[in-house]
């Protein structure tokens, strides 16, 4: 991995803090009391005020979990284009990257975790709202064969708002082909623990997000297959509260834990230490 | 037909559904019924028969041909329990060695507070999984819409086909025009840029083939001869190829 990615400022209002004066506020989303940026990176990005989560960045969110310079990327450098010559979807991608300072929306590679060797991904929901073209499809495929290859477990950090319309039904097909690479890892015996985050719908629900042998979750976040406010058309009525929501997808039997941000680093460590990784 | 008159042909009520495609293709149909864990869904109508002299495991999502049927089907959009009544039969037919032919059509994988708190996400994942390696062979026609996740799930197939004024889509034009442009006047600009045609995605390299209109009556043979092809490859090759063929799409 090339170390100076690890230091560059996303454009994102917690990450962006880099000339400013460690006191900045910002107003929290949720509670709307003005919080300190240093307070809520402290909390890790959770509102220290009312236990609001803010979006993590996916390379933030592999550093959070992984332990300190293990993180070792891979395919960095594949880039989407345009195969289908889809209206705007260059300029997409590049107000994209530019927002994201990434190359795609999902950051694969090979870490350790207390010790334990492990590959792992994390999508980024400010690629594109994490959606998942061809490059993406293709590096977590790749990241699965690699796992396969050489015995280790995969941990997935999920945030998506689904396929990406843009590349049609190559991206549709994405879901097969990951589905496929994640049958085959599962078929060796390797373990693949999957963290929803706050959003996991569309066609990343139906695939590998689903897939997990244990599959854990941040508080509230929403995991579903339709989106709510095309639910919501189609039947004509309000949604009941915390519909989609990972309590009640738990309760529905599609969890297996809600795990805290600030315990998911030791609880993911205890997983791995049971499976003797 | 320009793309969004194929679309429009694909939902026309006047055409062929799963069930005609069954009469007309599979011999002393059996229809069986129900996930085995939450209930029956007749949006998937699945059972076992015979094409010539080949015992074969069929899946089809039916729409229903006038309101009644419709209501029963539920429009052919299905819920989990289909989907997993779906693959609970191909692993049956991969039990008695039966290959699988599945027709597909739908507008997508119905979307309500009940699908999803049963998990529709979860059913449609397991089929592509489970499908990924099915130890017999399977073949996918998609026969009208295909729309989205809830025709993925039945095309992990050996090989797809489409008739030639079928679609296959990530979404639906009128969804993706509301999205980009905010408008569903501009349907027909998303159609075209979807490349949701049997033409365009053959030529993509991601369907097998496209079936002319003409070539409907001839069907069953093509299946048959289809089938036959298939049974004849090693199964370990069977599915190697099967994971190739979609590990390669789009890189």
């Amino acid at each position: 991995m090339e170390l100076k990615s690890l230091f560059l400022k996303a454009n994102n209002e917690l990450e962006n803090t880099g000339n400013r004066p460690r006191s900045r506020r910002i107003t929290c989303k949720k509670c709307s009391k003005p919080v300190s940026v240093a307070r809520i990176r402290k909390n890790n990005f959770v509102c220290p005020e009312c236990g609001h989560y803010f979006p993590v960045r996916a390379r933030r969110r592999i550093l959070m979990l992984t332990d300190k310079r293990s993180f070792i990327e891979m395919n960095r450098d594949m880039g989407s284009r345009n195969i289908l010559d889809f209206p705007g979807y260059e300029e997409k991608l590049s107000a994209a990257r530019e927002k994201s300072r990434e190359t795609e929306g999902v950051i694969c590679g090979e870490a350790t975790i207390g010790g334990s060797k492990v590959c792992i991904f994390a999508m980024d929901g400010n690629f594109m709202m994490g959606s998942m073209g061809a490059v993406v499809g293709e590096k977590i495929t790749r990241l699965f064969e690699y796992a396969t290859e050489n015995h280790l477990p995969v941990i997935g950090v999920t945030v998506s708002g689904g396929a990406r319309m843009q590349e049609g039904m190559i991206s549709l097909m994405q879901m097969s082909k990951i589905s496929a690479a994640v049958k085959r890892h599962d078929k060796e015996g390797n373990l693949y623990i999957v963290l929803l985050t706050n959003p996991t719908t569309g066609g990343v629900d139906a695939s590998f997000a689903m897939l997990g042998d244990i599959t854990l979750s941040e508080p509230h976040a929403r995991v579903g297959f339709a989106g709510p406010r095309v639910i919501e058309k189609t039947l004509n009525q309000k949604l009941p509260e915390g519909f989609q929501k990972a309590e009640r997808v738990l309760e529905c039997g599609f969890i297996d834990a809600i795990v805290e941000r600030s315990e998911q680093r030791d609880y993911i460590d205890r997983i791995l230490k049971l499976h003797g990784c | 037909m320009n793309d969004i008159e194929i679309v429009r042909a694909a939902r026309s009520e006047n055409r062929l559904t799963a069930v005609d495609f069954i009469w007309a293709v599979v011999k002393d149909f059996v229809e069986f019924h129900g996930d085995r864990l939450f209930g029956e869904d007749r949006a998937i109508i699945a059972g076992i028969g015979r094409i010539e002299d080949l015992a074969v495991t069929v899946i089809g999502i039916e729409k229903g041909k006038n309101t009644e049927e419709r209501i029963e089907h539920n429009f052919g959009s299905a819920m989990p329990e289909g989907y997993r009544k779906a693959l609970r039969l191909m692993k049956q037919a991969e039990k008695f060695g039966r290959p699988v032919v599945c027709f597909v059509d739908t507008a997508g994988a119905y979307c309500g507070i009940d699908a999803e708190e049963r998990g529709q996400g979860r059913a449609i994942a397991m089929c592509l999984a489970e499908m990924s390696d099915l130890m017999v062979p399977v073949l996918s026609i998609v026969i009208g819409e295909g729309g989205s996740g809830g025709a993925l799930a039945l095309s992990h197939a050996d090989r797809i086909w489409m008739l030639e004024d079928a679609y296959f889509s990530v979404v639906s034009p009128e969804s993706c025009a509301n999205i980009l442009w905010k408008t569903q006047e501009k349907a027909d600009v998303a159609a075209k840029a979807l490349g949701l045609t049997a033409a365009k995605l053959f030529d993509l390299g991601l369907i097998d083939k496209v079936v002319k209109s003409k070539e409907v009556p001839r069907l069953s043979d093509e299946i048959y001869a289809q089938l036959i092809e298939l049974m004849e490859i090693p199964t370990e090759t069977l599915v190697a190829q099967r994971y190739q063929k979609f590990r390669k799409v789009g890189y």
